[in-house]
Formats: C-alpha cells, structure tokens, sequence
C-alpha cells in the first residue's frame, strides 16, 4: 500500500507518439506514463490504439513521430531484442510459449545461461528458472513439459519469462481474458507482487471491475489519441466510461430509415454446452440487430451455431414462419441465412480459385444439374453481383489472390449475396479496414436493410453498433445481458452491460 | 489460369526436348509404334496419378495405391484361378469395387477420425501387404494359371492401341469432366484452397476428402487388375514402391502439395515424363543407378520451377516497376 504515492519521475514514458499506417492514423501524439512499483491501467474501446502503443513499446513498430523515453533519457527501440535488452517485455493476449519445451527451457529460450563451449548450462538454467518460480510463488516445477500444464500455470511461466530477463517494465496485455475466477485471483496477486519488486506495470484490459480492483493510475485513449490520465482514486467507473466512449462527431453513419416489416426470423432458447446459453431474440425484415460485448463474449460462437457449423444442445428457430433444423452450413445456406465470418483473409475466399467461382460456390447447388456445373448460368450470376459491388477485376477468370485486399473482401460479400439471403450476419464487417472503406460498408449496410434484407451485424465498435443498428443485443460470458433500443441505446448502457458494471456510480 | 497453362506448356516442352534427345542417339525411340509402346507402359502411372491428384488437391495424400493395386490384382487373379468362367466385365467392376472400398477405408478414418491422412495411408498400406499374404501364403499366381481371356483384355489392340492406353484415355477424360464441369470437382479445389472458407459455403470438408480417396481407390482398383493381367503375374510384392512414383508424377505435374492447385492435363503429362525417363534411359544405355537419380532430378528441378512461378511478387511501390509488371 505504501507504493500508492506517485514517484517523481516515469521509468518509461512516451511523448507525443504517432504511427500512421496507410489510411489510418493509428496514434496521434499519444502520451503514457509509467511509473515503478504501479500499475497503469490503459482503457480504450477496440481501434483506440493499444495494441500499436504494446508494440511500440516492445520494438515491433517504429513510431513515426514522437520519442520514447527511459528515466528522461529518449531511447530506441530498433528492434525487439533492443526492447527486451532494456527491461521492456510483455505479457501477450496469446501468450507465445513451446509445448514441447521444458518450462526452464521456455523461460530461457534465447537467453540461456552458458557453461563451457557456450553449450547451455542445463543445471543452472533449471535452478536460476525453480527459483524465479519460487519467486512468484508459482507451484510448478521447471522440468516438466509446458503442454503438461493448465492456461493459468502457462501465464505463470510467461511472466516467469518476462521476470528472467531482469524487466522493469511489465506490459499485460488482457491477461485474465482466457482465466477462471480463481486463476484472475492468483494473478491479482501476481501483479501485487510484481509492483511490491518495484516493476512499472501496464495493464490492458476491457473489464472495469478488473481495473479498479489493480490499477493505481489510468491513461485513456480514443480513436488514436490520449484522452487523459490520473490517479484512479481520483475517478468514478461513469467518467471513465464516459472519456473512453464520448463521441468524435466526425463520423457518420449512413443508416437509412429502412421500413421495418414482419417478424422473419425467430430464435429461442439456443444454448451450446460450454459456449452460450439461452439466447432468444425475434428478427424483423429490413432491420439491422447489432450484437455488441467484449471480445470472447460468445457472439461469434453463437452465430456459428445458428449457421451450423457447430450444433446447439438446445434451442430452435423459426423462419418466416417455419420451423427449421439446421445442421449444416449447407442448410443455412438453403434456407437463406448466410454468415460473412470475422476472419475474412482465412474464413473468407479461395485465393487459387478464379472469381467466378468464388462468388459462386455457395450457391452452386440451386445453380448445378445432377452435379454438373453450369457455366454460362455461373458467369451471369458472378457478372450481376461483381457489377453491383462495384469490383474492378480484369476479368472473372482471374484467380481472387491476384486482386487487392479490398477487392477481395468485395469477392466475399458478393459470394453470399449471390444466394439470396433472407438474414445476412455480418461478423466484424469493418475490422482492419480503413475509415473510407468503413463508410462505403456501412453504406451498403443501409441498401441491403432497406432492399428487405434482415441484417445480424456482430461488433464491438461502439460508434458503429450505435450508428447502424435499429436494436441492439448485448453479451456477456455466454449470455444476453441486455437488448437494447431507442433511448436506452447509449454507449454507457452498451459498455455498462457488456463490462458487467453495477448501476451504482450512475452519474448524469 | 495462364500460370497453369504455361507450367503445362513448360511440361509438353520438356518432354520434347527429352524425346529429341533420346531419338538423336537412337531414333527408333520415336516411332508411333514405339511411342504407343510407351504410352501404354505408363498408362497405369497416369491412372493412378489422375487419383492422386484428387487426393494431392484436398490437402492429403494416397500412399496405399500401390497396396491397394497389388491386393485388388490379386483378389482378381484368385478368382480368376477359382473360377475361370467369370466374365471379364465383372472382373473389371469388382476391381473397381474392391479398390473403391479400400480407398474408403483410408477416407473414412481421415473423416471420422481426423487422423493425419499419412499416417492413415501408410498404415493401410502394410495393411493391404499383409491381407496378400494372409490371402496366399506368399505364394505366387502364375500366368499359366490364369485364363486367356483374363490375360487378353488389357493387350487387346483397337485401333493401334491396347486396351490398358485406351483406359488411360479415358480414365483422363472422365476426370477432366468431373474436374471442370461438376460440383465435386468444384468441392475438390474449395477444400484444397482454404477449408475454412468452404465450411462457410456449405461444402464438407471431410466428406469431400472422403470421396477423394474413394477415387483414387477406385483407380487403384482398376489398375490392379490391369497390372496383374498385362504382366500375366500376382504376388505379395507387385508393384512395390511405386507410390511414390505416382505422388512424383504429380508433383512433376504442378500439383501443389499444400493443395488447392491440380490440373488434369499436368498430372498426366507429369506421369508421362516420368514414364518417358523410364523408357528412354535403358534404350540410350544409362545404368539403371543413373536412371533413379535422374528421375529424382527431374523432380527437384519441377518443385523448384512450381514454388518459382507460385511465389508472390511482392508489393509494387516503385512507380518505374509497375510497367514492368
């Protein structure tokens, strides 16, 4: 407790960093401060720039403007040895670890102490690796096996790791988003121990409760920017909220006044053994849904079921009126509900295929005779939704690897609008793109929802769930917490119910 | 598309110029007759490359085709010795049944089992070995056992070529139908190109692999009848190791191993390469210890030039580099 006062000055700090990837600025001068033996917390939505500034710190990025600077001395970071050499490491969401390594072996790797012949000493790595474990008071011995062990221990030998090369900065990056109650405990207690040791820690993380229960200061930031700092004593959860969330009026959301028709597609009680539960809601025709909750929150894995991919324990639905059984992609796609994944690059099209046949393939049953394909017919259907998307190919016979990134997700959105779809999902369908080409989506968005389509649009973009839904479903570990419309819609209620915020604290 | 096309051309122009070479030592190599005499000598390797390919193009690999021919060739020669009256077109659907079945076997466990379909193959393909054995003692099936007519049909000459060419004519044809003309074929590239995309599209995936082995099975099957009347002769060992001749026909071929790229066109000009290799080489008088290291050669040097032409260009930012393109 006697660390809580602020030491005069930051171990590490960055003044006025920029990093502009093309068509997007992915930090505007950004101030961060971080001081030994506190954590600091840095809060902002998805897109606010937190991974680039982890990357910056750990020599992966070069930022483009701005400097870093260790205990007032600026530094460079060329590379991520350079980092390491310096006392930076990070902690990753995914942590990188070997399974078939030893865990002395995975704690060491690249810096293993030599004995004669600069062969690595085995006998001391293990001792100098026990007692780094003892250290943190991890119960788990230096020779057996990584795969051997559970997530939490894993996260053990990663900030075992990050101990071992004598860190003074310790980047976590959503540590607790793959851990169980008990293990986000464990490592509460971890990051107490790590800052009595007098490490400067900055800690990434989406759940408020998380930060207020371990951060001693905060840093926000917001659309590439830094929003502000300070003591967390200082601040309640709702003006944390608030600075996180307050809007940049400069974006627009092109949603249409799409005339909202029937019900269309109705879903009740879905629930999967391990991965949601009870989830129900009623679709209307021309309406976009938005499915908004922090990243794991189970919307991904819920649309994969209703598509088929994997099979609900429980559950049905109902569309237009009939009830269907869905088991396979294949059903989904017969009876007009389509799913434009998240991962577009891997999930999305056939790079050695002609386009054509990528825009066709999910259709080609209705477009097939006794299992012959039928050309003609194929090249009318990809010329029709080619053209309509706008795609610049020098024909439809070229591969979709030879095209760019944006015409190839053109390819994709094609593709599934080629099957005539009644509910189209769209999961992420702005992730990674820049911002002309976001308002060029969401545009499109609009057109589909007021030509009659039903629209799912997973997200976890505030500006976008509010811009462009009619109504909005929130998530949290599995469940619907909260569907959301009209006036109720606001990004304090959004973040509120997806962070699992108590009401108290209500503030304006 | 004109990538392929031209990999295509590359082969036709190699196999030219090897042909060229060999008729300038000894130009009797290229008379029709003995052309025909080679075509129908690699007319099995065609086939089974043609299957392989299938399985090659859905991210797998076949190593019990020679197994599986072997077995199939020898069930057929039994019966044959057994029952001399069995009409060859029940011997040919038989084979084709036997190997379809065995090919399966490999799919299903590749299917409903996961398992790494190398491990699967290599697995059944001792399996197969043994089941001879079990079936026969080890004892071989000799041509004076077999029936005339079990010996006649693959020789049988129509129209200047026997009846084993005119199969891989149209075992070539067929494929080239299914390939570019039916929704399996269509699956066929999906499933190699990116699986997960083609879960999406509704396409499954292990099914369609599944039906990959069946094919090439299927072919095996085939062949094994074919081999076991041509050379009037069954045992354990026929036939040993030329898995890996038809995996390498492919690959000469321009079948990417990682999968998603096959041509019908490549897979059997690859087999006639190598098979004009094996022809060719004994008649100029090259120790057969050369003509092993050649034929591995030629697929060192077919790899090399298929991860050439596929590697990316990289990205264009020089505004004097993008008329070069």
């Amino acid at each position: 407790m006697g660390h809580a006062q602020t030491p005069a000055a930051p171990v590490l700090a960055l003044d006025g960093i920029t990093k502009t990837f093309p068509g997007v600025k992915a930090l505007d001068g950004v101030t961060l401060e971080l001081y030994a033996g506190q954590v600091t917390a840095l809060i902002g939505e998805n897109g606010a720039g937190k991974s680039t500034v982890v990357k910056t710190l750990t020599g992966i990025y070069q930022p483009d403007g701005g400097r870093i600077l260790m205990d007032g001395e600026e530094v460079r970071f060329p590379t991520a040895q350079d980092a390491s050499a310096a006392g930076v490491t990070a902690i990753h969401q995914e942590t990188v670890l070997f399974d078939e390594l030893s865990v002395a072996e995975n704690i060491f790797l690249g810096h293993a102490p030599k004995g004669r012949f600069g062969l690595i000493d085995r006998k001391a790595m293990h001792k100098d690796a026990q007692a780094i474990l003892d250290g943190i008071g991890a119960e788990i011995d230096a020779g057996v096996r990584l795969k051997d062990l559970g997530i939490a221990s894993r996260h053990l030998v990663a900030i075992a790791r990050a101990l071992s090369v004598e860190a003074r900065v310790v980047i976590m990056d959503e540590p607790t988003a793959a851990l169980s109650r008990k293990e986000i405990e464990e490592l509460y207690e971890l990051v107490d121990a790590l800052k009595a040791q007098g490490k400067a820690i900055l800690f990434i993380s989406h759940k408020f409760d998380e930060i207020f229960r371990i951060a001693d200061r905060y840093t926000v930031f917001r659309d590439g920017q830094f929003i502000g700092a300070g003591e967390m004593a200082d601040i309640a959860e709702a003006e944390l909220v608030k600075m996180m969330v307050g809007r940049s009026v400069d974006q627009i959301f092109p949603k249409r006044a799409a005339e909202i028709g029937e019900d269309v597609l109705l879903v009740a009680g879905y629930s999967h053994p391990t991965e949601f539960e009870d989830i129900h809601f009623t679709l209307r025709r021309g309406e976009i849904l938005g499915f908004y909750g922090l990243v794991g929150a189970g919307r991904s894995e819920f649309m994969q079921s209703l598509i088929g991919v994997t099979r609900p324990s429980k559950g049905a639905i109902r569309l237009n009126g009939k009830v269907r059984v869905i088991r396979s992609p294949a059903d989904a796609i017969a009876a007009g509900i389509v799913y434009v994944p998240e991962d577009r690059g891997k999930q999305g099209a056939i790079l050695d295929m002609p386009i054509f046949q990528n825009v066709t393939l999910p259709s080609l049953p209705r477009l097939s005779k006794n299992g012959f394909t039928r050309m003609a017919e194929e090249f009318a259907l990809a010329r029709q939704y080619t053209e309509r998307l706008d795609l610049r190919a020098a024909s439809l016979d070229t591969t979709v690897g030879s095209l760019s990134g944006g015409n190839q997700q053109k390819v994709v959105i094609a593709k599934w609008l080629a099957t005539q779809p009644t509910v189209i999902i769209l999961d992420e369908p702005t992730k990674g793109i820049d911002i002309g080409s976001k308002a060029a989506v969401h545009d499109f968005m609009s057109e589909l929802a007021s030509e009659g389509l039903s629209v799912i649009m997973v997200s976890s973009e505030i500006p976008e769930i509010l811009g462009m839904s009619d109504r909005v479903i929130v998530m949290r570990e599995g469940r619907m917490v909260a569907e959301l419309e009209g006036e109720d819609l606001t990004p304090e209620t959004l973040v509120r119910h997806a962070a699992g915020i108590s009401s108290k604290g209500e503030a304006a | 598309m004109t990538l392929l096309k031209s990999r295509e051309a590359i082969l036709v122009g190699a196999i030219l110029l090897l042909l060229a070479l060999v008729a300038s030592r000894f130009p009797g190599f290229v008379t029709p007759s003995n052309l025909v005499a080679v075509f129908t000598d690699t007319a099995p390797l065609i086939i089974l490359a043609l299957g392989q390919m299938v399985v090659i193009l859905t991210r797998s690999i076949d190593l019990s085709v020679a197994a599986n021919l072997a077995l199939t060739g020898m069930v057929c020669a039994l019966i044959n010795v057994s029952f001399p009256g069995v009409p060859v077109p029940v011997l040919v659907a038989l084979a084709l049944g036997l190997g379809a079945l065995m090919g399966a076997i490999n799919g299903f466990l590749v299917w409903k089992l996961t398992i790494p379909p190398i491990v699967v193959t290599l697995g059944t393909m001792t399996i197969f070995r043994g089941v001879i054995f079990l079936l026969t003692n080890g004892s071989w099936v000799n041509s004076h056992q077999m029936s005339a007519a079990f010996k006649a049909f693959p020789r049988e000459n129509i129209l200047g070529l026997p009846v084993l060419g005119w199969i891989a004519v149209i075992v070539t044809l067929i494929l080239g139908l299914v390939m570019s003309r039916t929704t399996l074929g269509r699956a066929f590239f999906a499933v190699g190109g990116n699986p997960h995309a083609a879960v999406y599209t509704g396409i499954n995936v292990g099914r369609t692999q599944f039906l990959a082995f069946v094919i090439s099975g299927m072919l095996a099957g085939l062949t094994g009848y074919l081999w076991v009347a041509r050379y009037a002769v069954a045992y354990v060992d026929i036939a040993g190791g030329f898995e890996l001749d038809v995996v390498a026909a492919c690959v000469i071929g321009g079948v990417s191993i990682a999968g998603g790229i096959a041509t019908v066109g490549g897979a059997v000009l690859g087999a006639l390469f190598l098979g004009i290799i094996k022809n060719a080489l004994p008649v100029i008088d090259v120790s057969p210890f050369w003509q092993l290291a050649i034929s591995g050669a030629a697929i060192i040097i077919a790899v090399t030039f298929n991860s050439r032409a596929g590697r990316s260009k990289g990205r264009v930012i020089l505004k004097s580099a993008e008329h070069a393109q």
